[in-house]
């Protein structure tokens, strides 16, 4: 089968889960410490590959994985050792404690049916929002998938517009015409929210261009950096390879992350996928691939400040690969049926909020009451959120026809000889188009 | 100033559209001559030099200096910071032109020819025309995808294809059909002026066609407005509605029933959406008759959509069935004496005018 021409067994055909059997994929991941993420076995495959485009490239990603361990095995107690300060900490904690929050009212939200369609929740993976995006300007872009509320949410769109959005409200970020998986904000530079997977890539590579070309050929003072989100379905998407070649050639301020979550709805990692490990595929189009464990934030922030200075600096684009987790299943309708209890619980056990909440204590850098005030403070944020959005109007007929155009010229001449757009029922919303 | 842009370098071997001169007509009040090549050179040249935001990107619009040679020039003249030859990723470059669009820039995504573009359709419809919509309105995309679309000469079946209707359908975008110098011109600076998405359909034969322009087009500033349709002969008798390269077909059509005593009217769509439906029912309540010519697929084609719009806009003036002549329903086959029976010729056109005016042998089955 298909065994016969893989190499090395890290891929097994897997067998259908039954009660009785553990799931093969499963037991591999036992095998080793991190999935994929043991820095030992970084080592062995960077090292072994003789025809490199820029070994000095190579050797940053190990160095970065040994600054992180170092920073870990040496006593928490000395605070010059400490990865954040007080601030950032509490900063860091409150926006994961906002999407976490979040998206659970919007389980909630769902199940009572006031909010409907296609909602992809993040619960989980919300290192990666956090640790990348709490690092950008407000000028920056983020350019995200479906799973986008708790990108927005990090980037700085408040929580009751998102909320409306996904109630279909017209106070909603997008006036309720996006929906979940389109939230846009051009006040926060967060250019969507695309429902196809890959889609997103292009168009932050086309935003990076932006920036280079403010810079290059407008002579403007620009040092605007890119960040794409997708997963690890989208690795083997066409559109995923074009745009790492085409960044890498014009050297784009765009750093790619992957929020590798193994599962792509049902269709696991490696029963997709040639060669699990996405960061190689960075070095094969001539940027630097860092692997990092997702659900730890600290680890995550260190790996993103470098993907992103060295973006900013002009050197280029940067694949960054976040081993992660979704708790819940694919999306609200999903469920989740095939994958192991006990994978989940492994990752469960890794919750970024418990982990970054741990060396908050552990470090001394706030008490519990603190983190305890700023839950509460959450609380209240996303019941407001709810509160509002249920209290909003939702949008008015005129609404239908509006912003399909930005010049609405482009609904052509009506049938007395001028433009439609020019006849005031047309903007009531009870014009015949 | 246009000297340099005249060249007299044949690019294509096969050049089966006979030389159009209409030196009586009453749209072009000066003499120059100018091929749509160079109106489309001339036309992005004024405009990146007026807005330093406009790029052009694509396959071998730099170096090779566009592959039909369009963008001939504007390598040196801009530098390749602005005019960037593209991998051949039409995806990846149309989506990074979506998001340079997205972010404040205006970009020219040209495709070697839309066929290509199948392989970025997405981009086009789903991250381009829905955007302002789905952001409501917060990002506009002032983005171009411009380049040859329909038949050309013996280049099968996948180098073929009209994608004039397939856009059409689609909202959020605007669809532009020029024909002759001053069209392309005029269109295309009014494309790439336009705030949202235009799919622009030029067309590979008439490329090298030499239309006379008027003084007021030569001007930097001169531009078309987006959807109005352009009678290009009046008539009385039958309304023929085309465009693109059939625009041709249909005046020598004219000329030709003209003679036979049937005076038809010419329009010139210049836009398919928005489609100018006023001007064209307009001309069907005057001359009581329809024939729609286009040379793609029939099948929910630009001419389904114009008789529909006539049935329900005008039904009590017609005195005759709306007829539409389209492309053969068939993949575009290679041999030539193929290709000619595949796309709609003068005598369909013909025919088809005649039937409506009861002159002719009732339809004969047709391909």
């Amino acid at each position: 089968m298909a065994s016969s021409f893989l190499s090395s067994g890290i891929i097994q055909p897997l067998p259908l889960r039954s009660p009785d059997k553990p799931q093969t994929l499963f037991d591999h991941l036992k095998t080793t410490s991190t999935f994929l993420g043991s820095t030992s076995k970084l080592r062995s495959v960077s090292l072994s590959k003789p025809n490199l485009p820029n070994p000095h490239r190579r050797s940053t990603v190990v160095a970065v994985s040994d600054v992180l361990k170092e920073k870990k095995t040496k006593s928490a107690a000395s605070s010059s050792q400490l990865l954040i300060t007080r601030e950032e900490g509490l900063e860091l904690y409150e926006d994961m404690v906002l999407g976490r929050a979040f998206e659970d009212m919007c389980a909630q939200m769902y199940y009572r049916g006031k909010m409907f369609g296609f909602v992809h929740l993040y619960n989980g993976q919300e290192a990666v929002s956090t640790g990348f995006i709490k690092l950008l300007k407000k000028e920056d872009c983020v350019v995200s998938t479906y799973r986008d509320h708790v990108h927005a949410l990090s980037k700085g769109v408040p929580a009751r517009a998102v909320m409306s959005e996904l109630f279909g409200k017209a106070t909603g970020c997008c006036r309720g015409q996006g929906g979940s998986m389109h939230m846009f904000s051009k006040e926060h530079n967060v250019l969507g929210g695309f429902a196809f997977i890959g889609e997103g890539i292009p168009v932050a590579t086309g935003a990076a261009f932006t920036s280079k070309y403010k810079r290059e050929v407008l002579k403007e003072d620009c040092d605007e950096v890119t960040l794409a989100f997708f997963g690890d379905g989208t690795c083997n998407n066409g559109q995923f390879f074009e745009c790492l070649n085409m960044a890498s050639l014009w050297k784009l301020p765009i750093v790619f992350v992957v929020e590798n979550n193994l599962w792509a709805i049902g269709m696991s990692h490696l029963r997709a996928t040639s060669d699990p490990e996405i960061w190689k595929k960075g070095p094969a189009f001539g940027m630097p691939g860092f692997h990092v464990d997702g659900m730890d934030v600290l680890k995550v922030r260190e790996v993103a400040k470098e993907a992103i200075q060295r973006a900013r600096r002009g050197e280029g684009p940067t694949l960054v690969e976040c081993e992660t987790y979704r708790f819940r299943g694919h999306s609200l309708a999903d469920p989740d049926e095939l994958r192991d209890p006990a994978e989940k619980a492994h990752y469960a056990a890794r919750d970024p909020l418990t982990a970054l909440k741990k060396y908050i204590f552990d470090n001394k850098l706030a008490s519990e009451a603190e983190l305890k005030a700023i839950e509460k403070k959450i609380d209240e944020v996303v019941e407001e959120s709810v509160e509002f959005a249920d209290a909003s109007p939702p949008p008015p007929r005129s609404q239908l026809l509006e912003n399909v155009f930005a010049d609405p010229k482009g609904f052509g001449i009506g049938p007395d000889g001028s433009y439609r757009c020019e006849d005031p029922k047309f903007t009531e919303g009870t014009a015949h188009v | 100033m246009w000297g340099t842009m005249r060249q007299r370098v044949s690019y294509l071997a096969l050049n089966r559209t006979r030389p159009v001169v209409y030196a009586s007509r009453s749209y072009a009040s000066g003499p120059k001559q100018m091929t749509v090549r160079e109106a489309l050179n001339t036309a992005i040249d004024e405009e990146m030099s007026a807005d330093p935001k406009v790029f052009l990107m694509g396959e071998e619009v730099g170096e090779y200096q566009g592959a039909y040679k369009i963008s001939k020039g504007l390598l040196d003249k801009y530098g390749p910071g602005r005019v960037i030859d593209t991998p051949i990723t039409e995806a990846g470059f149309a989506g990074i032109g979506v998001g340079a669009a997205y972010h404040g820039l205006k970009p020219i995504i040209e495709f070697m020819t839309f066929n290509f573009s199948l392989q970025a359709i997405d981009h086009i419809i789903n991250s381009a025309a829905k955007s302002n919509y789905m952001s409501a309105g917060q990002i506009s995309v002032p983005i171009v995808f411009r380049g040859p679309n329909g038949a050309a000469a013996g280049v099968g079946a996948q180098h073929s294809q009209c994608f004039a209707a397939w856009y059409g359908a689609c909202p959020g975008l605007k669809v532009l059909v020029p024909y002759s110098s001053e069209d392309a011109r005029g269109l295309l600076k009014a494309a790439i002026r336009d705030p949202d998405p235009v799919v622009f359909l030029e067309n590979e034969l008439l490329y090298g066609q030499s239309f006379p322009v008027s003084e007021e087009a030569l001007d930097s500033s001169f531009s078309l407005p987006i959807g109005k349709a352009k009678i290009e002969r009046e008539g009385k008798d039958v309304t023929i509605v085309t465009y693109a390269r059939m625009v041709d077909y249909s005046l020598q059509a004219a000329e030709i029933l003209a003679k036979e005593g049937i005076s038809a009217e010419v329009i010139n769509l210049r836009s398919i959406r928005p489609l100018d439906r006023s001007a064209i029912n307009a001309s069907v309540r005057k001359t009581s008759r329809l024939v729609t010519v286009e040379e793609g697929f029939p099948q929910h084609g630009v001419g389904a959509e114009i008789c529909m719009s006539v049935i329900e806009e005008s039904f009590d003036s017609l005195d005759a069935p709306v007829e539409r002549i389209a492309g053969a329903d068939i993949p575009m086959p290679y041999a030539a004496n193929l290709e000619r029976m595949a796309l709609p010729q003068i005598d369909d056109i013909i025919r088809a005018a005649k039937r409506t005016c009861y002159r002719s042998a009732p339809k004969a089955a047709a391909a």
